[in-house]
């Protein structure tokens, strides 16, 4: 049963825009967003005087320096003189742009806007992880010295212990989206690399080795999205956002359950019940699942409902998220193999599920037929679950 | 129709290093005095006693640790303070071989996420000692009573780090 909301505008995703994804790009923030709100328009055969709004994503202000990063991202994204948002849910932040672009054509308030994400971690000296350190509360966690792996990693043993995983089947998911990187124009990490090569990569904290681990990047991604009208109007192959969810749990995270991630679930029923889906592990036909570390894919594709809980690393052992398999999961090569520039990685996902349904996604398009796909996020204290469920029309 | 494989060039001049290219490097110091507020300021004020204290909600029975004046579940005021002893069990546990800023450790640090006992899931994230990496690496540490060990007195600050560290109970010590 869908969702009984009483929406203005159907809304549908008509073009979409990607720069390259690298450690270290000399192009500024602005001239990254530019080149992928440029391309994401020029796509779907639009100017940016067909332009009502503009919906910008962008992480932690600290990675560049620059407060007010919606501000300063505005001219560069096409939002002069229009109304324009900046959104921001850490990591989650990607799919939660396209998210609040949605809200405004569903509502009726805009006809078209423009969604663009970008991040650009290189400027952060010596390194962005000294960034990271400011995300913890200053007064109980901070005096520990937290590193941002050490949370990831309580979080993934946490999971190994509780289903009896084994770490190569974890590594099976880095060397399957390095290797699907492969073939995708933006990556940055693309590879072919064995189960070996990261179980014998550097330490460093148990159980997280460096291969576990997607990079720190630089890049830009944007969608068009506008109202059915006219969608119709100007393309033969619209693809229709049918569900969005988002949901955010409390940032004491030492009192959640590590093993699951609940906040996710929350955010998957609500887009699942916009979309009318009660079996998602059927209906959906690929996915683009969160994957900055490779046990997330799996926690990811537990708590979307994809896999029953874990579980997940056995459908990836036995190939059913590969290409050709059963249930794709991030076809693209996903953060592990394109990059990670936070917002602009989540906003990746929902272009690859929108140039698979389009059967646009070259080499890397899926085997089977494929309908409906699904992009999702996640971030900040490990806390937020971001949800888009598209269709093609 | 477009084929938007590895074919497709894409917008972006990468470069290896900021020396090839007009770079501006700045660098900004930046500093805050953070209140600790009601419950957090007590919360430190019985750390350096070398004592733990939560709220406790009387609604959903949880003792929060660290302490919040509000119960964010039941959003209700929490109800009263309550000491609790600083005795829990390992809910996970990982060797860490770098620092807060990636450096190699000569000594690879156990961190662990320790859920206090009685307090209905409240969990610290603290150091764990005692333990070998290879009782981490084997998950035998998962589920272990452990306990706070206090700095000595005259060292304390107020700190969540006046507990220096979790150790294992022995059998000997268990009331």
């Amino acid at each position: 049963m869908k969702m009984n909301i009483n929406l203005k505008n159907r809304v549908a995703i008509v073009g979409a825009g990607l720069t390259l994804f690298r450690r270290r790009l000399k192009e500024t923030p602005k001239e990254l967003a530019w080149a992928a709100a440029k391309m994401a328009l020029e796509s779907a055969g639009l100017e940016l005087s067909d332009v009502d709004a503009v919906v910008i994503g962008t992480a932690p202000d600290a990675f560049d320096g620059i407060h007010m990063k919606g501000e300063y991202l505005a001219d560069g994204s096409g939002g002069t003189g229009k109304p324009v948002m900046r959104v921001y849910v850490g990591g989650g932040t990607g799919v939660f742009t396209p998210i609040a672009g949605w809200w405004h054509v569903a509502s009726g308030l805009f006809d078209v806007v423009l969604a663009v994400a970008e991040e650009k971690m290189s400027p952060a000296m010596p390194h962005p992880q000294s960034v990271f350190a400011h995300i913890w509360d200053p007064i109980i966690e901070r005096p520990i010295g937290p590193n941002l792996i050490w949370i990831f990693a309580l979080e993934m043993h946490r999971y190994m212990y509780k289903y009896n995983i084994k770490k190569e089947d974890i590594a099976r998911v880095s060397v399957k989206n390095k290797r699907n990187a492969l073939d995708h124009p933006a990556a940055q990490l693309g590879a072919k690399i064995t189960v070996e090569d990261v179980l014998n990569s550097e330490m460093l904290v148990y159980p997280v080795q460096r291969l576990d681990i997607s990079p720190v990047s630089d890049g830009a991604a944007a969608v068009v999205m506008v109202s059915e009208h006219i969608a119709r109007r100007i393309t033969d192959s619209p693809v229709w956002v049918e569900g969005v969810g988002w949901s955010l749990d409390t940032v004491h995270w030492t009192g959640r359950d590590l093993a699951y991630p609940k906040y996710v679930e929350c955010a998957a029923r609500m887009a699942y019940k916009m979309a009318g889906i009660t079996n998602p592990a059927r209906e959906i036909d690929v996915a683009e699942v969160y994957d900055p570390f490779d046990y997330k894919e799996l926690h990811h594709m537990e708590g979307l409902m994809l896999a029953r809980k874990g579980e997940a690393p056995i459908l990836t052992r036995e190939g059913i998220t590969e290409r050709d398999g059963d249930l794709p999961i991030n076809p693209s090569g996903g953060l592990l193999g394109v990059g990670n520039p936070i917002a602009a990685a989540g906003m990746m996902k929902v272009t690859e599920i929108y140039w698979q349904l389009r059967g646009e996604a070259g080499k890397r398009q899926v085997k089977k037929p494929v309908y409906t796909g699904l992009a999702q996020a996640w971030g900040d204290l490990m806390q937020v679950g971001t949800v888009i469920v598209l269709r093609a029309g | 129709m477009i084929n938007m494989d590895e074919k497709v060039r894409l917008k972006g001049t990468p470069i290896k290093r900021f020396d090839e290219t007009i770079t501006v490097e700045r660098s900004s110091t930046a500093k805050y005095a953070w209140t600790a507020g009601q419950a957090i300021s007590r919360f430190l004020v019985e750390l350096k006693k070398g004592k733990l204290i939560g709220r406790r909600c009387n609604k959903c029975r949880r003792i929060l640790i660290p302490p919040r004046m509000y119960c964010e579940s039941c959003f209700r005021a929490t109800d009263e303070w309550i000491y609790v002893e600083p005795i829990g069990t390992v809910n996970t546990a990982v060797v860490s071989y770098i620092t807060t800023t990636r450096e190699k450790l000569e000594k690879p640090l156990i961190i662990a996420v320790i859920e206090i006992e009685g307090t209905g899931g409240s969990g610290l994230f603290h150091y764990l000692e005692g333990v070998n990496p290879e009782d981490v690496i084997n998950r035998k540490v998962f589920g272990m009573r452990v306990k706070a060990v206090w700095k000595p007195e005259a060292e304390r600050e107020g700190s969540i780090n006046d507990i220096k560290y979790f150790v294992p109970i022995t059998g000997g010590e268990e009331k």
